[in-house]
């Protein structure tokens, strides 16, 4: 199975959204994701919810899923953007329960929060911290970034 | 025992002909008892663990300078090897195993990471940078990245010889 | 039902193989419910990644799941060389497969080891196991220089050629370590104890496995024949000959048994591989520090389960994001439902045979 073949057929069930089909995945709409996400995990047989992840995209975060389907050997990446003044998605952990603790990972290390999540709280970091460490703005005492070699510039 | 045989210890006792008595300092007698008989704490929290495990086994076996004896309980130990890195959550269950230890106690601090943040002191949001930053003190460091088993049982062997070479404690009413 | 009371399995425990928190809410020995704390060992290397070359970023890789560094090492020069196009020397792969399988026989007797002295062997087969342990470890400190965090393999290639007598020395173990395995199955496999302990314990059955998105062993043992070396090949993995071992029933003698039979199979890829090893100069050449763009996934086969490294890279000479899918974190996730109903004692036998290390769980 290819990328293509999979963005034909989530275009035919679901004609109305607005999927794009780049080089490194498809990208649909935040609010489509669930419906999208039970189509491909009931029609397609995307068992295995594999990572869920975030990128921080400076003026809006990149929400990244990695699906598997294990009778087509096809990874599938589904990405879905969100705008930073309403970090709200919905949650996928009652389709496939390994995006449960994943999506806590995420809310911690990023602040996305995943409504009805069934127990969103952090999960690598003390409770009572207020900051999202992977975000590039990111800034706390006693942080001590590198020193940038002379040679390298990034 | 005969007259004429070396006995362990030969440099902190006398012996009297006849050989069944022999004198020595308690104070002497209880810095090589403490010394030979460290007990550490299972304190693995990350690679060293595993190179700790390594120093335990039968191949390099800390069990013949008397540490052999692992712990689960800080009530029941006197050696705590801190082999890993620390990170800030960590940091309050180490303070309270530390206070809970009885006297007296020693630390060693094995590995870069719990020495000073090691490979984790740039750029990272939640590694303690060091043991010593949590108030506890420690007695020896043993660098590595992870330390060799052998370095482990040199350090420990240095633990040894400063147990035996502390002062001894003088009480108030003995200074002038 | 009496009241229900709290157990703190806490981070500092013999059992927890790491640190790892349980809170258990048991009811006399029984455990009613199970709440998983992580974050104890969390070092921010997906943050640290953001500011290291990518070369530069190749030991961190090796301090994530400990026992099985060169594995970590290959799947991160994978993905690095699947970004920007990188291609590696034949012998080159030839030796990754070799050290990767190796370091596989050491993480699996570790798992075995630690499993067993869970259950209450104290000490003999923990010892049987650094013992055998020891030998792989001195072959790699001769290749490489340590014997846990090799940072061996590198974008491009390996960064030594292996040393003479390498070749007759893994004969020679590989000889010496099916004679052991013989030893380790008639001490644990069916030793009454071992079966009254582990047998229907802690079963996982195929549908919750894929559903959690289990991988490794642990799937194997549920009956899945999954395998991303035979399935999806990586390397040069499709010129070996080997089977996957299987499991039935999905408890904990399962997977035990699934990880020593894995260790045979290993053998066997490494005995293919010495024997067809071609000539060559396995030493990476590319440039130190490099830039590029795009994006790139790629997951192998460890002893735990699937790594995979997601790789965004904007131009610069540090990748933008650098997320690290770990098989223990996901394994873990499973543990509350499967403990659920059982003693205490059963509970510590169940997180000794789903074989989690912590520092990929927390990175």
């Amino acid at each position: 199975m290819q990328n293509s073949e999979c963005f034909q057929k989530i275009k035919n069930k679901f004609p109305d959204i607005s999927i794009e089909e780049q080089p490194n995945g498809l990208v649909i709409p935040k609010a489509s994701l669930l419906e999208v996400a039970v189509f491909l995990k009931n029609e397609i047989s995307f068992e295995n919810c594999h990572c869920v992840t975030a990128v921080d995209r400076k003026d809006k975060m990149e929400l990244v899923y990695l699906l598997y389907s294990t009778p087509n050997h096809f990874m599938l990446t589904l990405k879905t953007f969100v705008a930073l003044d309403d970090l709200t998605v919905e949650t996928v952990s009652g389709l496939w329960r390994s995006a449960d603790w994943l999506e806590r990972e995420t809310f911690d290390l990023f602040g996305i929060k995943f409504l009805n999540h069934p127990d969103l709280r952090r999960i690598m970091n003390p409770d009572n911290w207020t900051d999202f460490p992977l975000r590039k703005d990111f800034k706390m005492e006693g942080f001590i970034p590198r020193p940038q070699s002379p040679g390298l510039k990034g | 025992m005969a007259i004429n045989e070396t006995i362990p210890g030969s440099h902190i006792i006398e012996t009297f002909p006849g050989g069944e008595i022999v004198l020595a300092k308690s104070e002497e007698v209880m810095k090589w008892a403490k010394g030979s008989s460290l007990w550490p704490l299972t304190f693995g929290l990350s690679c060293c663990a595993i190179e700790m495990m390594a120093t335990g086994a039968s191949h390099f076996d800390i069990d013949r300078l008397g540490s052999g004896v692992f712990r689960g309980s800080p009530r029941q130990c006197d050696l705590m090897i801190i082999a890993g890195t620390v990170c800030v959550k960590m940091g309050d269950c180490l303070k309270k195993l530390y206070e809970q230890m009885p006297e007296p106690k020693y630390v060693i601090a094995m590995g870069n990471c719990a020495i000073g943040g090691g490979l984790f002191y740039y750029d990272s949001y939640s590694v303690v940078k060091g043991v010593e930053k949590l108030g506890v003190p420690v007695d020896l460091y043993v660098s590595g990245c992870p330390p060799r088993p052998e370095d482990l049982l040199h350090g420990i062997m240095k633990l040894q010889e400063k147990i035996k070479n502390a002062k001894q404690r003088v009480l108030p009413k003995d200074k002038e | 039902m009496g009241e229900l009371m709290t157990i703190n399995m806490g981070p500092q425990h013999p059992s927890t193989h790491g640190v790892l928190y349980l809170e258990l809410k048991v009811d006399g020995e029984i455990v009613v419910d199970c709440k998983p704390h992580l974050g104890y060992l969390h070092r921010g290397i997906e943050k640290i990644a953001e500011n290291r070359t990518y070369t530069q970023f190749i030991p961190y890789t090796d301090r994530l799941d400990y026992l099985a560094s060169m594995n970590n090492n290959l799947c991160y020069c994978m993905a690095v060389e699947k970004l920007l196009n990188i291609a590696v020397p034949d012998r080159a792969q030839y030796l990754r497969v070799i050290v990767a399988e190796l370091n596989r026989v050491i993480s699996h007797l570790v798992a075995i080891g630690t499993f067993a002295q869970d259950l209450g062997a104290y000490a003999t087969p923990l010892f049987y196991a650094f013992r055998d342990r020891e030998k792989i470890v001195e072959l790699f400190d001769s290749i490489c220089g340590n014997r846990l965090t090799y940072n061996y393999v590198r974008i491009g290639g390996v960064s030594a050629d292996i040393p003479a007598g390498t070749e007759q020395y893994i004969k020679d173990f590989i000889a010496y370590e099916r004679k052991q395995l013989i030893d380790y199955n008639e001490l644990l496999t069916y030793n009454v104890i071992f079966l009254a302990r582990s047998k229907k314990i802690g079963i996982l059955s195929k549908e919750v496995a894929l559903n959690y998105s289990i991988t490794g062993p642990m799937l194997r043992a549920s009956g899945v024949k999954w395998d991303v070396r035979k399935d999806e090949p990586y390397g040069v993995y499709n010129k070996f000959d080997f089977d996957i071992p299987v499991g039935l029933n999905g408890d904990s003698w399962d997977r035990f048994k699934v990880k020593l039979e894995e260790i045979e199979q290993s053998l066997r890829i490494v005995e293919q591989a010495i024997g067809s090893i071609p000539e060559g100069n396995p030493v990476s050449k590319v440039n130190r520090v490099f830039r590029g763009t795009g994006e790139a996934y790629v997951r192998t086969e460890n002893p735990r389960g699937e790594l995979g490294f997601y790789l965004v890279a904007e131009g610069g000479v540090n990748p933008y994001r650098c997320k690290i899918r770990s098989p223990s974190f996901s394994n873990l996730g499973v543990l509350p439902e499967l403990i659920r109903g059982l003693n205490i004692s059963d509970a510590v036998c169940v997180l000794g045979s789903l074989d989690i290390v912590m520092g990929e769980i927390d990175r």
